[in-house]
């Protein structure tokens, strides 16, 4: 096939001047939520350990999670959390087959983003009441 | 039935249907057990928050607690690396990408078998 007779084809968008659709948004929040939940999970595992250890580790470790910082990562890594977990189960219904319609797909997208949202406001909402 | 492969292809066990979908597959089963896991974990975690040493020692070692945290930790955290294995796989190569892996994987396991112990420590008293 000659240059001249060759079919249109999209060109690859470039990520400067293009604005990235939801889905692709959700699909990178996905595995960064993943990313942030692997160092969670060490995190969680460091917390157990220092429990396991002497009270004088254990209030150290402790005075950083009750702290301002703390308290937002704790807040961040609960987002992260219900993000991942709904989204998995989006993802999950996907390998079964359901749900490839680009309508669906924005749908339930939209369902996991707002399930997370309020899941880790009333997860907050508790939280600082039982503070 | 044919078959396509190379007798050598088939000595050294590298067909198709192994690794890849094992690795896809203990993804979605660690998935799925991880539903019921967070949500329960998550739901602690903000009761517990700034719990001190003794009421911490005393959720930890409670019998049905040990064994939803141990499961909690050893399945996310075998989840985790099974998870950012992919992400190594699709920006790094070569050297750097099997060492990558590797350390994640080492990782994983020095502290889900740290968090086990500290569990059981807890637990059974040490």
């Amino acid at each position: 096939m000659s240059v001249a007779n060759r079919p249109e084809r999209p060109l690859s968008p470039h990520l400067q001047v293009y604005r990235l659709p939801m889905l692709a948004i959700l699909s990178i929040l996905h595995r960064a939520t993943g990313i942030a939940l692997s160092v969670g999970g060490l995190y969680l595992a460091t917390w157990v350990m220092y429990a396991a250890s002497n009270p004088r580790a254990y209030a150290l470790f402790q005075s950083f999670n009750v702290s301002i910082v703390g308290r937002i990562v704790l807040g961040g890594w609960l987002f992260s959390a219900f993000f991942h977990l709904f989204n998995g189960i989006r993802h999950l219904f996907w390998d079964a087959g359901y749900g490839f319609e680009i309508k669906d797909a924005e749908r339930s997208g939209w369902i996991v983003v707002a399930a997370a949202l309020v899941a880790t406001a009333a997860s907050w909402a508790v939280g600082l009441r039982l503070m | 039935m044919s078959d396509t492969r190379t007798p050598l292809s088939r000595a050294r066990g590298l067909g198709s249907a192994k690794e890849g979908v094992h690795h896809w597959w203990m993804q979605r089963v660690t998935a799925i057990a991880l539903i019921p896991l967070v949500v329960w974990f998550a739901i602690s975690l903000v009761m517990l928050s700034g719990a001190d040493y003794a009421v911490a020692r005393a959720w930890i070692g409670s019998p049905l607690v040990m064994v939803l945290l141990t499961l909690t930790i050893v399945v996310g955290l075998y989840h985790g690396q099974l998870g950012l294995q992919v992400v190594w796989e699709d920006y790094t190569d070569g050297a750097l990408r099997v060492f990558m892996i590797l350390f994640t994987k080492f990782v994983a396991v020095l502290f889900g078998l740290g968090a086990v112990l500290a569990i059981m420590r807890i637990g059974f008293g040490g």
